[in-house]
């Protein structure tokens, strides 16, 4: 063998009869069953999930320990051959104590103002590219045209620009019911027709009259009525909903999402979407578990809500 | 004569052709470094598996070139992608394919860098000293999938539109990240004209640039470390090759053909003493 390997670029490297190979342990094979197990009772058992997530932190732990032991052992056991070259190094630093040559300093410094200059550069660049998507989030009030074009108890496939400067990329629908007065205050139930799963558009179950098209302050609104709707269907993965938008079967999280409203100058105005829990009774007497608009597939309600945090902290 | 009158031809001819690279390799090297690349020692038992790797580099070629085309004809925003893309297919002289080459050249990079990764699995040739190769050539995988993702959404038609949405919001689903990064993909609460130029800009800017750089990094490590013997030859079963002419010879505790020390037992010394 040789005495010493040259490696093209590098330094020479001690000549090795084994190469650094972890040595054989059955821990990361625990560790996987600990995740899995974690994974799995995520779905179906809670108990098991915490049994997984304690199975993960042991063997994860002893499996880092198994392999930085190497590493963490103490030089002492380290042959006699090193023991000059330790001496030298005590002799160097006694003969120069704490040196701090002007090179070193020069080297510092060009390496901080670089990396400053850097900084100033990309720092602005990188909060330009990120920022954007998560400012003005605010929705445009939307102007769906005269009360007179809702019939009472009827659903009516309504779609409408949601952003005034998007044009038809910004077309969204709603499915808008007049309840008819409650209190003597217009009562109406506007779900939104993303699908509570993964945004897919859903589509009412009914017979769809003749579309027409409503010009207005927001622009044109294609009003479409539905007869005799039982429930909403998306043609992605098969989500079900009911008529209220609670989710009858499927994938979906939640019920489907729904638009706060106001009347201004006999006028139906859409205003802000809101997520939706799930839905306790019918049109007009609904109790609705309304929580902050959430992007589709995130649950608002039940211990999984934690893993979605608010995005509060947009202006 | 005619012969010598020819060599002397054929040496200007030679000299026509070395001196311009004689030239280049003065100032740069890069003659010697090429035939370094190219002349490099391989295992003997190196076959057409080992292949695979530059089939796949040759793939993302094909999409570098083609891509690079097509942005020259495409129109990234709402109103006009779907018209670009149908203009660059119908109308535009051999538009169909070059857009039909970068839209299946797609797949077959996409399943060349499997191959390539399943090669490299079953000849056990991420192990030391190659396991950071392995490792940059997952990133290489995630960056060539994220390409196909972002490269999606470009023609802007149902298909493209409704997928997306759905990819979107499956990130947008990610435990903690999911809310911001569902955003960040959009470019904001809904899908819309930023997200069409968004995922131009990184399908066709960010990504290559951060594929091209890895695989120079991987041919790098691929150079330095040398390609690995195939698992069936003596050399990769541990057989060590002794000058002793007896062939190859198992290390470890099997030794099919033990190889004893050698020389007459003796009284008068220890082998050590040999």
């Amino acid at each position: 063998m040789a005495d010493e390997l040259e490696r093209p670029g590098g330094e020479p490297v001690e000549p090795e009869a084994e190469p650094h190979l972890p040595s054989p342990t059955i821990w990361p094979f625990a560790f996987a069953g600990g995740v899995a197990l974690l994974l799995v009772g995520l779905i179906i058992n809670w108990i098991l999930a915490a049994i997984g997530a304690v199975l993960l932190l042991v063997f994860g732990f002893l499996w880092i320990r198994e392999a930085t032991s190497e590493v963490r052992r103490p030089p002492a056991a380290a042959p006699p051959a090193a023991a000059p070259v330790s001496e030298l190094a005590v002799a160097e630093e006694e003969e120069e104590p704490e040196r701090y040559p002007r090179s070193v300093f020069l080297e510092m410094s060009t390496l901080g103002v670089g990396a400053l200059i850097g900084g100033i550069v990309t720092l602005p660049a990188l909060g330009f590219m990120v920022a954007p998507a998560f400012v003005g989030q605010e929705h445009d009030e939307v102007d769906l045209g005269p009360l007179a074009n809702f019939p009472k108890d009827q659903f009516v496939i309504t779609t409408f620009n949601s952003k005034k400067d998007e044009g038809s990329v910004g077309r969204r629908t709603a499915f808008i019911r007049n309840n008819g007065l409650k209190n003597d205050v217009p009562s109406f139930t506007i779900i939104s027709n993303r699908c509570a799963h993964l945004g897919c558009p859903t589509q009412p179950q009914g017979l769809p009259g003749k579309a027409k098209d409503v010009k207005g302050s927001s622009g044109t609104v294609t009003i479409i009525p539905v007869a005799s709707v039982s429930g909403f269907q998306c043609p992605c993965h098969g989500g079900a909903y009911d008529d209220e938008g609670n989710r009858t079967a499927g994938p979906p999280v939640r019920a489907l999402d729904r638009y706060e409203f106001l009347v201004r100058e006999g006028n139906l105005v859409l205003g802000k979407p809101y997520s939706v829990g799930k839905v306790i009774g019918k049109s007009a007497d609904a109790k609705i578990e309304a929580y902050r608009v959430a992007d589709p597939g995130q649950h608002v309600d039940g211990p999984e809500q934690y893993f979605y945090p608010p995005k509060v902290w947009i202006p | 004569m005619a012969r010598r009158r020819k060599s002397k031809r054929q040496q200007q001819l030679q000299a026509l052709i070395m001196a311009p690279l004689d030239w280049l390799e003065e100032r740069s090297g890069l003659v010697g470094a090429v035939k370094y690349f190219l002349f490099r020692k391989v295992p003997a038992e190196s076959n057409w598996f080992h292949t695979l790797g530059s089939a796949t580099l040759t793939a993302f070629l094909v999409q570098l070139v083609t891509g690079v085309i097509l942005a020259m004809y495409y129109k990234p925003s709402p109103e006009e992608a779907y018209g670009s893309i149908q203009k660059i297919t119908n109308d535009l002289t051999l538009g169909w394919l070059v857009r039909g080459t970068h839209r299946w050249g797609a797949s077959v990079f996409i399943i060349l860098l499997f191959l390539h990764m399943g090669r490299v699995f079953l000849f056990g040739a991420y192990k030391y000293p190659r396991e950071l190769n392995w490792l940059v050539g997952v990133i290489l995988l995630t960056l060539a999938l994220a390409e196909g993702l972002t490269g999606y959404l470009l023609p802007w038609d149902q298909t493209a539109y409704w997928a997306t949405v759905v990819a979107i919001n499956i990130n947008a689903n990610a435990p903690i990240v999911g809310p911001f990064l569902g955003d960040f993909l959009r470019g904001g609460a809904e899908i819309g004209e930023e997200t069409l130029a968004r995922f131009y800009s990184l399908h066709m800017l960010v990504i290559p640039g951060g594929l091209i750089g890895l695989i120079t990094l991987h041919l790098y490590l691929v150079i330095r470390l040398g390609v690995t013997e195939p698992p069936w030859t003596k050399a990769a079963a541990g057989y060590e090759f002794l000058d002793d002419g007896r062939g190859p010879v198992r290390k470890g505790l099997v030794e099919p053909r033990p190889r004893g020390n050698g020389s007459i037992g003796t009284p008068a010394r220890t082998e050590s003493e040999v």
